[in-house]
């Protein structure tokens, strides 16, 4: 394994950069639309429910068939992938934010609308800031869950560390699944170190 | 023109049998101190939250100086009407000198006037502003909190000011001296003051006059006095009576 490493780094560092990049591109549109549903949830009990039910089973359909399903609208490669990743990620970031813009004291938020602040002001300076654990929370969970479909990914030729994998399970070659596994395994780690830090932070 | 005057006010929450609020209609004039006194569910806190429109009626009208407030933006309505309640609602993440701020920042005020009103309303409640201004919410008492919730309220200089059971939550001794502070405030600063209560006797040390509630009707208003000699009906006998009771209580203990 270790040979390989050191013959094929570069091939492992593209694999990486490749994953790196569908994952950080994929959790910026995720959080962009998770945002937008957020604001529309917080609006509507009723629509709430029925979205968070509908992305709940989204999230129960195994990634290889979702991809399969999307091939024929976005044809092969990142974009593909990339829907994908988005969509899963709803379930995960919705749960969280709704809730934790729901769990914000309800105190709070009657003496901040009582007192005159839009709705909109209530959300930026009274619910976001106040819902900011799980906000973060639902970020984190996220972006480890898109580490891991995204390795998926290879099989719509998306790249990534997937290809390893991939090519190492219908070659037979246990150094590359094990390279690809444990670089999976940690960014992973290194994503989830990065946002626990953050949350401490901000927490 | 009155400061405050329902006329014909109902509503009825969808799914319930019984009217909150049935066709109530009555006046207050600019700077008395009227107490709301009712059972648990009789529509005084309804009945008050329709003023800055947390509630709207079904039918009927509410007046504010002449105007009828669903007339106006009701964001903007409620910016100029201090609202306190019993869990007061300090928001957490700022400290108390930022939680007084509130409205005055929503009205976009000039920081250094922002700065000079908190100060003026930290000493106003009893709180010495250099202490109290950059403390967090957790780290004060209930009363404690309940007086920021006030200064909070008084922040922008209302006419109005609406209270819901603000000191239910508080022990008595504390709620004593902050009804008495209150009153000395209402009395020099000359605002309308609606006050809401299941407390007799704070019903009637604190208001000029009472306004009884029962079961969506206000079956009694006039003052304390009054309605201790010539109480409308038989609700408001019971509850003039269950005073007496305790008061009888006391003396025969003492």
């Amino acid at each position: 394994m270790i040979e390989y490493g050191i013959h094929y780094y570069d091939k492992l560092a593209e694999a990486l950069a490749e994953h790196i990049g569908i994952v950080l591109m994929a959790m910026m549109i995720s959080l962009a639309v998770a945002a937008v549903f957020t604001v529309l949830c917080s609006l509507s009990r009723t629509f709430s429910r029925l979205l968070l039910s509908a992305f709940s089973v989204i999230y129960s359909i195994p990634s290889l068939a979702m991809l399969a399903l999307f091939i024929p609208i976005t044809g092969l490669g990142t974009t593909t992938a990339i829907v994908v990743l988005v969509i899963y990620n709803q379930y995960l970031m919705l749960r969280n934010f709704v809730s934790g813009l729901e769990a914000v004291d309800h105190n709070v938020t009657e003496a901040a609308v009582g007192m005159g602040m839009t709705p909109m002001q209530v959300l930026t300076m009274v619910r976001l800031p106040l819902a900011r654990k799980s906000l973060i929370a639902g970020i984190r969970i996220s972006l480890i869950s898109t580490t891991g479909i995204a390795a998926i990914a290879a099989s719509v030729n998306a790249g990534g560390l997937g290809v390893l994998l991939f090519d190492g399970l219908r070659t037979m070659n246990v150094a590359k699944i094990l390279w690809g596994s444990v670089l999976s395994a940690a960014l992973a780690l290194i994503f989830d170190g990065i946002l626990l830090t953050v949350e401490k932070r901000f927490t | 023109m009155h400061a405050i005057e329902f006329r014909n006010v109902t509503k009825k929450f969808t799914g319930s049998a019984h009217h909150a609020v049935d066709d109530v209609s009555f006046t207050i004039e600019e700077g008395e101190f009227i107490t709301i006194l009712g059972a648990s569910g009789c529509g005084k806190t309804t009945l008050m939250k329709m003023v800055n429109r947390l509630y709207e009626p079904d039918s009927g009208q509410i007046l504010l100086s002449g105007r009828d407030v669903s007339t106006v933006d009701a964001v903007k309505l409620r910016r100029k009407i201090g609202y306190v309640i019993q869990q007061v609602g300090l928001f957490p993440h700022f400290t108390v000198g930022e939680n007084i701020a509130t409205i005055p920042r929503l009205l976009k005020w000039e920081k250094r006037k922002t700065e000079a009103r908190v100060e003026e309303l930290l000493a106003l409640v009893g709180l010495a502003p250099d202490e109290y201004r950059d403390r967090w919410p957790s780290q004060l008492s209930g009363g404690q909190q309940q007086r920021v919730g006030l200064a909070r309220a008084l922040a922008a200089d209302p006419g109005i000011m609406l209270l819901d059971e603000p000191f239910g939550a508080i022990d008595s001794i504390t709620r004593t001296r902050l009804q008495d502070e209150l009153l000395a405030l209402q009395t020099a600063m000359k605002k309308t003051f609606l006050f809401v209560t299941h407390d007799i006797e704070e019903a009637f040390k604190l208001g000029d006059r009472v306004l009884v509630m029962n079961e969506g009707k206000v079956v009694q208003f006039d003052q304390a006095e009054e309605i201790i000699r010539k109480p409308a009906d038989g609700f408001v006998k019971a509850l003039v009576d269950s005073a007496k009771e305790k008061e009888r209580f006391w003396e025969n203990c003492g």
